[in-house]
């Protein structure tokens, strides 16, 4: 199987890219790593017309310290993320999210700005922005527009990147100290896509209470969400397991599951309780061990 | 539909290309360059038959368009036995240890464990297992996969000096089989 014919551009920076995508417009579309558009293509789900690939962006690779956030660039691999000691030290959770995506091979090529902007329901991510608080940081010929992660999944497929933007930064605020994160994926057997994912942050309180709980949930019908009735049932109280686990049953209140060949809606709620209560009590033990450290 | 004339290093040879833009790296090494050794055999980015080595990153070459490895440096599976035909470590672990059947998944897997081994120089069962998701092998059960991994990652670690370990000649495991005197002369 190969694409359809498509022209290929490869621009040096940012602005060439900027021009190439405003000149083309909706017949053109952003080439990162590839893994998910190019499968599209090849099964002509997607035929643009042209493609532009900003592999050649040195400045979009990269994780470093910027100010008080860890700034990811758009065209950093998942490889890249899961061996990164500043990732690890700072985002325990993401580490483990970039080494769980996929296989090698494609975290070798993937890339954190790819999957966020292509938006699959089943990516992993998603969980971690909304866990994490991070900011996505876009850019187009009119200027940039920072993104808060609670508004950057807007339905099936579909972002807050307006035509002629390109994701180009997403950036996660420095965690409080005594801070915990955790992301447990229970993946489909065959694609290593999440059949759900449950990504958790939080911070010990000065008084041995949970503080800024953050969970997010991937693998639902259309986007991730917060699970915010468990986020509010715990908040201010110490995460003992049957804390926990009595909360968790509040895990996949509001949110909304599809059927598939592999599960029931209903099998898909109770493994994203599981997988809940099992992704605080881990993001807790870390910001506890932090604590005695 | 543009067409662009790229540089590639394959095997430590240059070649000079002109491909069109949707041209995918697979085809050109199987149909252009006649490198048939890498496989198709998904064609969905799944099974990674086509596992090359794209600037010492084992990639899915049937998810990668030729034009974007321009100026790369690429190993194939046609890369790894020695200028004689001697079997580099990894594939004659594979085949002491039975580990293919068929072996249409073998090219990818040779090139996957390549990788594999540079990272993880003491991998275990667990990280070996994981590390070879993306290579999925209808013949094996992969037991006998993990152990020529098992064993190529000792007889690399065992190379004190770092560099490709020459193969030591083991007792074969299975002194009765063809394959094994094919390749041992005995």
């Amino acid at each position: 199987m190969y694409p359809a014919p498509f022209d290929y551009h490869r621009p040096d920076d940012i602005a060439d890219a900027l021009a190439l995508l405003d000149s083309h417009g909706d017949d053109a579309r952003i080439l990162a790593g590839g893994f998910s558009l190019i499968p599209a293509m090849k099964l002509r789900m997607m035929q643009p017309a042209h493609l532009i690939d900003i592999g050649g962006i040195d400045i979009l690779k990269g994780v470093r310290i910027e100010n008080d956030a860890l700034s990811i660039g758009a065209m950093t691999t998942h490889w890249e993320i899961e061996s990164s000691p500043l990732v690890a030290e700072w985002f325990p959770a993401l580490a483990q999210a970039a080494g769980v995506i996929a296989d090698a091979q494609v975290r070798n090529c993937g890339t954190i700005g790819g999957s966020l902007a292509y938006s699959d329901p089943s990516a992993d991510y998603p969980a971690l922005i909304l866990a994490l608080n991070a900011r996505l940081v876009t850019i187009s010929l009119h200027g940039g527009n920072v993104i808060d992660a609670m508004n950057w999944q807007q339905g099936l497929l579909t972002t807050a990147l307006e035509p002629g933007e390109i994701l180009i930064d997403i950036r996660f605020p420095k965690p409080p100290a005594r801070t915990g994160s955790a992301y447990i994926k229970i993946p489909h057997p065959a694609s290593r896509f999440a059949v759900i994912g449950v990504a958790v942050s939080v911070t010990l309180g000065e008084d041995g209470k949970a503080r800024d709980l953050r969970i997010g949930v991937t693998g639902t019908s259309t986007t991730a969400c917060r699970a915010l009735a468990m986020e509010q049932a715990l908040e201010g109280h110490n995460l003992t397991r049957d804390a926990v686990e009595a909360a968790s049953h509040l895990a996949d209140e509001g949110i909304e599951f599809n059927d598939d060949q592999l599960l029931s809606a209903g099998d898909r709620a109770y493994l994203c309780r599981t997988t809940a209560r099992e992704a605080v009590l881990a993001a807790w033990a870390r910001a506890r061990n932090k604590a005695s450290a | 539909m543009s067409a662009h004339d790229i540089t590639l290093h394959i095997n430590g040879k240059r070649h000079d290309c002109r491909v069109e833009a949707r041209t995918l790296l697979v085809h050109l090494l199987r149909e252009k360059l006649g490198l048939t050794g890498t496989h198709v055999g998904c064609d969905t980015t799944q099974c990674g038959a086509c596992t090359i080595s794209l600037d010492d990153r084992a990639v899915k070459s049937c998810t990668i368009l030729a034009v974007q490895a321009d100026g790369c440096d690429i190993v194939t599976i046609e890369g790894m036995a020695g200028e004689n035909g001697e079997l580099h470590a990894i594939q004659e672990a594979f085949s002491l240890e039975h580990g293919l059947q068929c072996g249409f998944c073998t090219p990818g897997m040779v090139m996957s464990t390549r990788q594999l081994l540079a990272r993880y120089p003491d991998a275990e069962v667990d990280e070996i297992r994981h590390q070879l998701e993306g290579n999925i092998c209808r013949c094996t059960g992969y037991h006998n996969i993990i152990k020529a991994v098992q064993r190529a990652a000792a007889q690399a670690r065992s190379s004190a000096d770092g560099r490709e370990p020459a193969v030591t000649k083991h007792a074969a495991p299975y002194p009765t089989d063809l394959h094994q005197r094919r390749h041992h002369g005995s």
